[in-house]
Parts: C-alpha cells; structure tokens; sequence
C-alpha cells in the first residue's frame, strides 16, 4: 500500500512544518525518515498543504528536504491481555525490554511491540454463534494474574453484529483469531484478542455513565474521613516542591482499595520511578497475596525524555485505564504531574506561535484539563455491572501559588482538592495535606455531624494559635486554650499518619469509623481542667496514648488493651499527674 | 562537500540568518568575521532559511562574513588528558594545551532509561556536618545550593569538591567571575585535586551564548567518564546565569515568555541537564551540585522553583550556613540507615530542638519572659549555631555525632529530650 509522504520544511525544536500533498488529517501519526532512523511524530496543525507535526524524539540532525510517511492512523494504543505489571514510556514501548536490547540510554527511533506476542493464554468462549453483539460485549476471556481478562468486541465496531464462528477453548496468542462477527451488511471481520485505539478519544463502548457515590477507600485517614474520593471521581493534589505529592501518590498506590493502579509518571524525576519500579514487586499486596506489580501499570515519561511523549503519556495511561474499567473493574489513575503535561502543551502551542493565554498557556488549556478528567467516572456496562475509573492527578504550581492556571483549571473540574502545604511539610506531618484549606464534594463514609464538628474544631484551634502569637500563652483564656489542644490531638492522633509504619499506615474504613468516634468524643467532652499547665498535661498524655492505639493492629488483644487505657483515662479527667507532665 | 554561505541576510542579538540547503538541526557552522572565526549552532530552519546562534556574540558581524557549516553538531573529546585542564564554554582549550580531538562525543545525548537506572544507596562524605548529620549527599545525586548572591557558595563548592570521595571532579563555570575562577583553580591546586579536576569555564566577560554549552560539555564528558566506572562529581555555578542565557536566546527568537521572561520550555532545559545525575549498574555514577542564585532570595523566582521540582532536594545557604529549615535531601533516607544507629535520631531530634530555640528566640526578640526551659534552648541554640552550623566545622560524620551528642548533654537533662532510652543508655554523655 503507498502511503501518503510529505517533506520537511521547517524545524524548530520538536516542531515540524511539512509539506504534504493529497489529504491528512488531524492527529495523524508520521514517521520522520532520517538516516536509519524514523522518528514518530503526529500532526497537531494544518495550514494549506503544510503539516505542524509534533516529534516524539529529539529532533537534532533533522533537515529541510527529510521525508516524512504518514500512518493514516492516529496515535494509539494497544489494548489486549499482558498490559498489567508492564512499564512503558509514553507511547507504550517496553522500558525494560528497550533497556534488554539498547542497554542505558533511550534509542532514537525504535518501536517495539507492547504486548508480549508469542504469549500463549487460556482464551474461554463466553458467546456462542448466532449471538448478538456491539462494541464492548464479551466475547470471552482470558486469566491475566488475578483478574478475568474480557476479550471484548473492539469498540470502534458500530452497530450490531452476529456471531459467525468462535474459537474452541484453548490457548491462543494475542494475534490469533478469537472469533468471526458478521455486520449487518454481510461483511465478515476477524476478531483477535488485541487491538488499537487512538489514545486521544474517550472509550464509550458501555450502556450509561453514572454519578459517583461510593466511596474510594485510601487508608489514608485525612483524605477518607475529611476529603473523600468516590470511585469514578476525580481528585487533584496541589503543592509545591518539597510538600510530598509524589510520596502520597506512591501510598495511595499501595493501598487504596481498587483493583488496578495506573501510574502515569509524567515529566517527573526517573528516581521516583525507579523506586516504584524497585519497590513494587516487592510488596504484597495485602488483599490478594500477590506482589503489588501485578495489579499496576506504570507509564513514565520523565522529565528528560521528549516532551511531546509527555504530552500523550496521559492520555497512553487514561486509554488503558478506561480499557480495564470496560472490564467491570474499579481503576484508579494516578498522574504526577499534570502540570509538567500542561507545560508540555504550553511549549508545543508557543512553537506553533498561538496567541498566549495567561502565563503563556495556550488558550484550550482549561478544555483539555475539563476533558481529561471527564474520562473519569462510575459506568454502567452493556451487560448491566459496573466499572470505574478514578483519576487522581498532582499539580505542581509555579512558586507554590495555587493562583496559577493549571491548579485553577483543575480545580473547576475535580470532585475533591487535597492542597498540600509546605509548612506541614516542613513540620514534617504527613501527610501534608492542609486540613483548613482542603475540600471534598463526595461523601464520606463517616457520620457527618462528626465531620462538621470536627472541623470546628480545626478551625477555632487555629484561630487561638494565630491570637497566641500575638497575646502570647499568659493571655489566652483558659477554654480557648483547651480548644487549641483539641484541635492539635485531632491532628496529632488522627489527620497525622506514621507513613513507615506497617499498621498505622494504612487504616481500614471499618477501624477509620470506630477510632473516629472515639476522637470526637474527646472533642465534645468538657473536661474540668484547673489550669492551661494541668490541660496541657492532660492532653499530651492522652495523644500519646492514642498514638499507641494507632500502632496496634485491629482487633488484637494489644488494641483492646489500649483502647480500655485511654477509656479510663478519659473517665479519670484531668489529675494532678498532668500538671506534673506538663512541667 | 561542506556548504557555504557568503551572505548574512539578518543579525538580531546573537543570533544570524542565512540561506542554505541541506543543513541540519543543532549542526555547527563557523562564521569569519574580521574579530576572527567563532562557532555558531542550528537553532532553527524554515526553508531555506537557516538561524544560527553565534557562540562570540555576533557583535562585528557583518553581513558579507562568510559562515561555513561543518556538517556535524557540537562534539565534545573525552580522554585522561584532560585532567587538570581547562576548557571554554565552547569545548575549546582556554590554558593554551592541545585540543583534545580523541573519542568526540556528541553532547546532550539521550536520556538514561529510567527501568536501567537503580536506587541510590552509597553516602557521599563531605565532613561538613549540615550536609552529613542532617542531609546526607547521595553518589548519583541531583542537588542545587540555593543562595543570594554574596553568600560563599563558590566556596562551598570548592570544600565539598576537595572532600567528597569521587574519582574524577568536573567543574561547569557559567557566567563565573573571573576571580571565582582563579579561585576554583588554586584551591583545587593547592588541595592536590587538580590533577583528577576538569574545567569547562565560561567567565562573565565572554559572550553570553558560548555558557550555554557549558552544562551539556561538562556532563557528556562526565557521562563518558562515569560508563567508564568512574565516580564522576559535577560541581555547575551558576545555573541562574544558564537559564537568563535561554532567556536571551529566547526572546531574541521572538518566542512567547512564559514567566518573567523565561521560555515556557525552561523546566525541560533544566531538566535534561540535571537528570544526567545517574548510578550506573555495574559501572561509575555522576552527581551534580549546581548553584542556583535567588535573584533578591525569592524561591518563587522561576529559575529556583523549576530547578526545586527537577532536584533531589536542595542546599538552602543564608548567611553563610546551609539553613537546617529549607534544606532537604531526598535521597537521605538511602543511606542514613547504614551509617550509626544514632544517625536517623540525632538528625531528628537535634532539629527539633533547633526549631524549638527558634521559637524561643522569636519570643524572646518579642519580649516575653524567658523560662527555664527557653534558657536551656538558647543555650543549646548557640552551641548548635557554632559547633555543627557553621561551615568551619570540618569533622568526620561519627565525630559529628559525638559532639552532637556532647553538645545535647551539656544542655538538658535525657528526660528533656525525645531519645529512645536505649540510645540515651548508649550515647548520652556520662
């Protein structure tokens, strides 16, 4: 088949003008012959019979006159059994294979098959022929790790199909055929266990999109109880450098309570990574016994590899998400960061001279965030079970100034905001997500008179701690000082986590529920204090009680036996002992 | 056959246009101007038409002067010989030795596959106790000294380059006065480390452009040498004076700023450099310290903000002493655990006192009344200040701890503090 093929006409940066005659079309994929190498690229523009292509690769030792072979095809992804536990770059080739072959350092201009090809899988038919199908029925499946792989009709199939032929159970590879569907109009299509999709387009091969309400359980005690995410929500994580964005998402990975983890590891450091890489295969994972990598996906586009990778990266990680929700699976989508992605448009729209928009973004910049999240959501699938997917992404604000037009355009959009704060940071408090600027618009799983009256709190301690540091300690009054101290045991004993420790890292629902009653009742209570020393006093002991009870496991005879402590404690009040502590 | 052009069509700041076919991006091109000869890159093509970045400023450039293109981008020689020498900041020899032309390397090479890189675990000993106690460099590391200008980070950069246990030290001067760098010079030389040191300097006096090479020189040849099994220490001063250069690049290329002035693409410049920093299995490892200036100590300024997403932590050096607050090694937790098991609790502890004192001395600067206690920190306050702060201290990581420990003991009481009573058993003076 000859293709389409256009030549060069100008280079600046990763920037292409070419020349093309006959039709392209937008989102193109081109492949830029250079030497030996081709260089992929896409068409982001078209002026006239010039193409604005975008290359994937470094663009050094390009030359006006190079030619260029366009696909026909957008950028796409492979989707099919043997994504799970892989780590791609941002257009789905194999890190770890490339590094096998290439050894240290990225090639230039290799693509390689994401999806292992000789793989045998144990392929069971779930239809029959004479059946029925659209887009996104299952045809079967496959065993991949812990989960039943739905081999589905691909969806970019429209209309009603018949099922002509389907394989007998067995072990097939992923380029074999699976089935025979049937159009309406008689024409027959092979159907195999894989296929592509343009990365940049929504999957919508599902029957009704659903408003999120369960909620999406992290462990994470700040964020389930205060600032919930629901399952098919969206969340972001603003902050600046140094406040721990990377290291809650690298938590929420290990334990937030979905099936599959995809972590789009976007214009960050390759360090980060690397961890994750090292770290996962390491860890079980608590639900299934089975190591943590089986359940992931990472997709890394560091901040040294191309830029325009980074720009589709996200989009590599939101297609293969919405693929596996297609499943009846709960996914959640981690981006760190969307800003880098956002700087990534930024250049790529000043190289095609756009008007600038506020600090130079591009104008869309505000549509392109809205509709990466909208792919977000709680799905009702054709045959009636559901599936979600839940992004989170962090967004790392110039100077720390949530006022900028990523963390803005973000915040139109999400279902929650966990603003990270560097004083907490700094204060070494993890996690450092702000309590008193931080929202949700998800329900918690917690009573919310609870949460009101927690917040209350929070919000009046901080109020006496700004005062104290005018008026000093001797000036403030007794009860606005308890008040103060309960505000710093709720953060303390309950906001506060020990990231390192194996128990207190992690806090069910159910423990996050009972340990939570109990914090407000100390909140409630009126405890009949003398003095500022003796509440003091009275207070530190008790948050030192029940960090103990945080670090025993559920329901052992360790945990009973510091829960009956701090009961007692409570019922005793404040004793001389306090003041004694509190010297 | 090598091109030719014989006519300059237009010169705006350092950058010159010409019509040529055939011509590469980021390929080099020699321009004879009547100053003499001077190296130009490729920074764009549009047609025919070619823009060049001239490396000398194309101050008497005139348009008849006749640019020749070599056909090849920037290349750097990578060889032993190259110890104890100096380089410009076009790769070319400023202390009148030979060219090294053996093993030409391209620079700004690929990136490092992030599924080949591993997780960094040897501790890079400076002796300097702010940065072994309290934030232990790391072999592989990426790490800025933030600092106002006037603050002896050249200095800082000198010591740790003299102390740290690498083999081979390569030294990037972007914008470097040219004393800095006759300083760097003869204390290398007079520390006996000239003879494992490189130099690619670029000082203050020449032309602006030619220091935007700097980095990628020194790192390539730092790269060559680190595959080569090498510990390969790369000391970068000043990145702020590297980011204003693509600032000027920038704008003289009519590119839409993004923030104060400085290309949207600022963060992926940085980047690319900085990400160099890498441990290679089975052979050598590159760490990079780079002096960032805070134009007026603003660390929203977009050249320290970048650079703080792109690091590994950083150096925050204010009046002389690399502040406990603000200063931070994320790759400290690596190698912490293996050196003595009172390490992890003495950086912890000792620092929350020391934010205790400065608590106290906020309160104190107030006119509050001082307690017991807030004696107690000021007393500690001032001992920390001046036996583990201050740069002068040039002591071994254990004989840090030690003193750390002296100093807690002559200061409060065990119960005072948050020590475990095992470690109080052990190490609390007697």
């Amino acid at each position: 088949m000859s293709r389409l093929s256009g030549k060069i006409v100008s280079v600046n940066g990763n920037m292409l003008g070419v020349a093309f005659e006959g039709d392209t079309m937008q989102n193109e994929v081109g492949y830029v012959i250079s030497g030996d190498h081709r260089l992929k690229s896409e068409i982001i523009k078209i002026q006239g019979n010039v193409a604005f292509m975008q290359v994937f690769e470094y663009t050094k030792g390009l030359k006006v006159g190079d030619p260029v072979e366009f696909s026909g095809n957008m950028l796409s992804v492979e989707l099919g059994p043997g994504l799970l536990s892989q780590v791609y770059d941002g257009l789905q080739n194999p890190l770890p294979e490339l590094a096998e072959k290439f050894g240290f350092f990225l090639p230039v201009g290799v693509e390689f098959p994401p999806l292992p090809v000789n793989k045998e899988w144990e392929f069971t038919p779930q239809v029959k022929k004479g059946d029925r199908v659209k887009a996104g029925d299952r045809l079967g499946s496959v065993p991949e790790g812990i989960f039943e792989h739905r081999i589905m009709v691909p969806f970019y199939y429209s209309g009603e199909f018949t099922v002509e032929e389907v394989v007998v159970p067995g072990k097939y590879k992923i380029g074999n055929k699976v089935a025979v569907l049937r159009d309406e109009k008689g024409t027959l299509e092979n159907v195999t266990m894989s296929f592509k999709w343009p990365v940049k387009i929504p999957i919508e091969a599902y029957k009704e999109k659903l408003g999120p309400e369960e909620p999406l359980v992290t462990r994470i005690r700040l964020i389930d109880t205060m600032f919930p995410i629901a399952k098919g929500g969206t969340y972001c994580i603003p902050g600046p450098f140094g406040a721990g964005k990377t290291v809650l998402q690298q938590i929420t990975s290990r334990h937030a309570e979905v099936d599959i983890v995809i972590i789009a590891a976007c214009g960050e450091r390759a360090g980060e990574v690397v961890e994750t890489l090292k770290e996962f295969p390491k860890i079980k994972d608590p639900r299934t016994g089975r190591s943590l990598m089986e359940r992931t996906i990472i997709i890394c586009n560091t901040s040294s590899m191309p830029v325009a990778a980074r720009e589709s990266s996200v989009y590599t990680g939101a297609t293969i998400a919405e693929y596996y929700r297609q499943m009846g699976l709960n996914v959640l989508l981690l981006a760190d960061s969307t800003s880098r992605w956002a700087q990534a448009m930024r250049e790529i729209s000043g190289r095609l001279e756009e008007i600038p928009g506020e600090e130079a973004y591009p104008a869309y910049l505000e549509s392109r965030i809205a509709s990466f999240y909208e792919r977000a959501g709680l799905i009702r699938l054709n045959d009636g079970s559901k599936g979600s997917l839940t992004i989170g992404g962090t967004v790392s604000p110039a100077g720390g100034n949530f006022e900028e037009p990523v963390t803005q355009s973000t915040l139109k959009v999400v279902g929650a905001f966990h603003g990270l704060s560097r004083e907490r940071a700094e204060a070494r408090k993890f996690p450092s997500i702000s309590p008193l600027e931080s929202w949700s618009k998800y329900k918690s799983f917690i009573d919310e008179e609870d949460i009101v009256t927690a917040r209350a709190v929070l919000d009046k301690g901080e109020k006496v701690n700004q005062m104290m540091k005018v008026v000093g300690e001797e000036g403030t009054s007794v009860e606005d000082y308890v008040m103060y101290l309960k505000s710093n045991f709720l953060d303390s004993v309950y906001l506060q986590q020990n990231g390192f420790d194996d128990v207190d890292a992690a806090t069910t629902a159910e423990r996050q529920k009972y340990v939570f009653g109990k914090v407000v009742g100390v909140l409630k209570a009126d405890f009949p204090v003398k003095d500022k020393k003796q509440a003091r006093g009275f207070f530190y002991s008790l948050r030192h009680k029940f960090i103990d009870w945080n670090y025993k496991s559920w329901g052992t005879d360790d945990f009973r036996k510091q829960e009956a402590a701090i009961d007692e404690a409570l019922q005793r009040g404040p004793t001389a002992e306090d003041e004694r502590t509190a010297e | 056959m090598r091109k030719v052009s014989t006519r300059i069509l237009n010169i705006s700041g350092n950058v010159v246009t010409v019509r040529a076919d055939g011509v590469a991006y980021e390929e080099l091109a020699e321009i004879s101007a009547s100053r003499g000869k001077s190296l130009a890159q490729v920074i764009r093509l549009n047609k025919d038409l070619v823009y060049l970045q001239v490396f000398s400023g194309a101050r008497g450039v005139s348009t008849g002067d006749e640019v020749r293109f070599l056909g090849e981008p920037m290349r750097v020689g990578f060889s032993d010989k190259m110890m104890g020498r100096i380089f410009s900041g076009s790769g070319e020899p400023r202390d009148g030795g030979p060219a090294i032309l053996e093993n030409l390397t391209e620079i700004a090479g690929p990136a490092v596959n992030p599924s080949k890189r591993i997780i960094p675990k040897n501790m890079v000993r400076t002796n300097i106790p702010m940065i072994d106690v309290f934030n232990s460099l790391v072999e592989s590391q990426k790490l800025p000294i933030f600092s106002v200008s006037g603050e002896p980070y050249d200095e800082l950069l000198a010591r740790i380059a003299l102390q740290a246990e690498v083999d081979i030290i390569v030294i990037g001067g972007i914008g470097l006065k040219y004393d800095k760098y006759l300083y760097f010079r003869n204390t290398l030389e007079a520390g006996g480390a000239l003879s494992r040191s490189i130099f690619f300097i670029h000082t203050a006096a020449d032309p602006i452009v030619e220091g935007l090479m700097v980095p990628d020189l020194a790192l390539a040849v730092a790269e060559k040498f680190a595959l080569s099994g090498k510990r390969v220490l790369v000391l970068l001063s000043d990145m702020t004076n590297y980011a204003d250069s693509l600032k000027e690049i920038a704008i003289t290329m009519e590119q839409v700023p993004s923030n104060r002035g400085y290309p949207g693409d600022l963060y992926s410049q940085l980047a690319s450099r900085y990400e160099k920093a890498v441990d290679f299995e089975g052979a050598g490892s590159i760490t990079v310290l780079a002096v960032t200036t805070m134009p007026g100590d603003d660390i929203t300024h977009p050249v320290p903000d970048n650079t703080g997403y792109i690091t590994e932590g950083q150096f925050y050096l204010r009046n002389g002493r690399i502040e406990p607050f603000g200063s931070l090694s994320r790759l400290k937790q690596q190698v912490n655990k293996d050196t003595r098991k009172d390490h992890r609790a003495i950086m912890d502890g000792m620092i929350q006192l020391y934010s205790q004192y400065k608590e106290t001395e906020e309160k104190r600067s107030m006119g509050f009344r001082m307690s017991d206690w807030d004696k107690k920190l000021l007393k500690y306050g001032g001992l920390f200040e001046s036996q583990m702060m201050d740069l002068k201290v040039n002591i071994p990581l254990e004989e840090a701890l030690d003193n750390g420990w002296k100093i807690l003991g002559e200061c409060f009481k065990p119960e005072e503090t948050n020590f475990r009573t095992e470690l109080i058993q052990e190490f609390w003076p007697k």
